[in-house]
């Protein structure tokens, strides 16, 4: 089996996740070949061949682009299966490269078994093995979901690759997440509230026990999109990433993205109305119950400590 | 002006869910089914870009079974002018390819200027959909904005990329964009427009008349994963629950020293 993997490179940088995508190749046990719109500065550590477009020349972002040349890339190498990381970058030119080649898809791949891709359904709580009919497969994997044993190395025989494909969108540079605030890097104990707290006077009770904790407030996503919390206290792919001592989550569901931000946690507590919430798998102490009763309770009986 | 937003209906992601007969996909009985949450934003920036130009025509369209004109009546109350309800029991089972190719055969001789969907839906998660019909009508499609604004032909966006950063990026129509949560906020259908809607057209067309390609992928089976979490579960009364979590606390971390 022959895999073409499309590395990824943000501001000058190569992404670590390029190695995830080494490593799904490694475990089917297939040849690798790498594409990358980078520079000649940041390449992987990689031993193979690395097809590498010029990002000063075709720009960070220019689906346009980059599909022409990843297509002409595909062409020459014909590869079974083409990886991209399930991110910004990936889900974005995944699909433009499956119409462009007629080929199926599969979307955010967390396992391989028994020739099967696994895939997450309904936030996790269902999981999915799918395969596909087409001859040429592409597929995106779950961020964090494959790694490699050791240590990356090795250096790619690089081939130049270039186009004369003109873009259609005029990407004019990158915004940084609004910073300021907290800084819940510094932790040691952070308590988050989820949308499960119900309405935004709740923030209140969960910011009393996380300073009944002697901790700072997170929170999940749609917490901080509803202007309930600011965004420096977001946890989660599109946040911060946390390691605390102590991680108690109120009211989240435990999504993917927000896991990504806080699993590394020492101690995770989560407190939910639902048993089956997918945060049961990383929390050392799941309390079936309301927040709006057992947060008050439990920061009444710390108060009193 | 116009304007098409594809939405789909999906169950409450706190169901308790189980498999179907056959293995494949979840049972769609006794579940509570709501607008996919990403879907929700795609109505509301084009609801809120048709009351900026004025003059454009909105229409929301939804692949799937009978149950899905509930999904639809709460778009046409925020504001979409008509609803195209593409008539499917099997939806569920299809995949984004197909999926994506009957929302293109809708669209192909229409001339919309803008295409809305959600950046992907809640139960399968593919992000694939939105982007597919794109390039199935050769449009330039820009995925993850968080962040929209049109002025004469010209659309300036924001993607959303890991970390919170934002790439800026500006198109022309016509377009289409896949939206990301907190790209606005989705105002909630008030009464009278809910006593509006039920006047708006909802237009029904069977799914064989746009389904034009076989399906590319195959699924061997649906379940439920293995709890990895070796954690404590405990159930119980509010002030028992915070002494035992208390005493936990104590002895598995040096918070409380
Ligand atoms: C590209 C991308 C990036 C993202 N980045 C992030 C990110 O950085 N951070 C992030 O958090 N999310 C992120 N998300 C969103 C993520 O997918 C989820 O939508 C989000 O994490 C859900 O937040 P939640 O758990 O608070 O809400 P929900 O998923 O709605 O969960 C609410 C939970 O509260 C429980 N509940 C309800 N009522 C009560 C009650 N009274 N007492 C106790 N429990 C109750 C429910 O059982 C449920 O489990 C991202 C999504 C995408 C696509
Ligand atoms: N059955 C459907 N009917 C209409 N639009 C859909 C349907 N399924 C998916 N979509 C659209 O495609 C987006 C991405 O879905 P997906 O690729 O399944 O993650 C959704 O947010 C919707 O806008």
């Amino acid at each position: 089996m022959k895999t073409l993997l499309v590395a990824e490179y943000r501001d000058g940088k190569l992404l670590n996740s390029t190695y995830e995508l080494i490593a799904f190749a490694q475990k089917l046990g297939a040849d690798a070949t790498m594409f990358l719109v980078g520079s000649e500065g940041a390449l992987p550590q990689f031993d193979g061949n690395l097809y590498l477009a010029d990002s000063g020349k075709y720009g960070e972002f220019n689906p346009a682009v980059h599909k022409q040349m990843l297509l002409d890339v595909v062409a020459k190498e014909k590869p079974d299966l083409i990886v991209f990381s399930h991110s910004s970058y990936g889900w974005d030119l995944a699909p433009r490269i499956a119409h462009a080649l007629q080929a199926a898809q599969i979307s955010e791949v967390v396992e391989i078994k028994d020739g099967q891709m696994v895939i997450p359904v309904c936030n996790s709580k269902l999981r999915r093995d799918i395969s596909a009919k087409t001859d040429v497969t592409v597929v995106t994997l779950q961020a964090g979901a494959f790694g490699l044993d050791a240590d990356p190395n090795g250096s790619p025989t690089v081939e130049n690759v270039d186009t004369d494909c003109l873009g259609e969108i005029e990407f004019t540079g990158y915004e940084e997440a609004e910073a300021g605030g907290v800084d819940l890097g510094k932790a040691e104990v952070i308590v988050s509230a989820g949308r499960g707290i119900g309405k935004a006077d709740n923030v209140e009770m969960i910011a009393s026990l996380a300073k009944a904790l002697g901790g700072e407030l997170g929170a999940s996503r749609p917490v901080v999109d509803a202007e309930w919390a600011e965004h420096a206290r977001q946890v989660g792919t599109t946040g911060q990433t946390v390691s605390p001592k102590l991680y108690v989550a109120c009211g989240i569901s435990g999504a993917i993205q927000h896991l990504a931000g806080m699993k590394k946690s020492e101690f995770v507590v989560a407190v939910n109305t639902d048993k089956d919430a997918p945060i049961g798998e990383v929390a050392d102490v799941l309390i079936v119950a309301d927040v709006k009763e057992f947060v008050p309770a439990l920061t009444a009986k710390l108060q009193a400590l | 002006m116009k304007i098409l937003v594809c939405i789909k209906q999906v169950p409450d992601m706190e169901s308790k869910f189980k498999v179907n007969a056959d293995g494949t996909w979840y049972d769609d009985a006794d579940l509570a089914w709501r607008m996919n949450e990403y879907d929700e934003y795609a109505i509301e920036q084009a609801v809120q870009l048709k009351e900026q130009v004025g003059e454009a025509d909105l229409t929301v369209l939804c692949i799937g079974p009978d149950r899905v004109k509930e999904t639809m009546k709460k778009a046409l109350a925020m504001g979409c002018d008509r609803g195209v309800h593409v008539a499917d029991d099997q939806s569920a089972i299809k995949d984004s390819f197909a999926i994506a190719s009957i929302i293109a055969e809708f669209a192909r001789d229409k001339d919309f200027d803008l295409i809305f969907t959600g950046l992907q839906s809640q139960d399968r998660g593919s992000a694939q959909v939105g982007i597919l019909v794109g390039e199935m009508l050769n449009l330039t499609s820009i995925s993850t904005i968080v962040d929209f604004s049109y002025d004469a032909g010209r659309v300036s966006v924001k993607r959303e990329l890991e970390g919170g950063v934002r790439a800026a990026v500006n198109a022309s129509t016509p377009v289409l964009l896949t939206c990301q949560l907190g790209l606005n906020t989705p105002r909630y259908p008030t009464l009278p427009n809910i006593m509006k809607a039920k006047k708006k057209e909802l237009l029904s067309v069977d799914v064989s008349e746009l389904l034009k390609v076989e399906p590319r992928l195959e699924t061997a089976k649906l379940y439920f994963p293995e709890k990895k979490g070796s954690g404590l579960i405990l159930e119980g009364d509010s002030n028992a629950l915070a002494d035992q979590l208390i005493q936990l606390l104590k002895d598995k971390t040096a918070v409380l020293a």
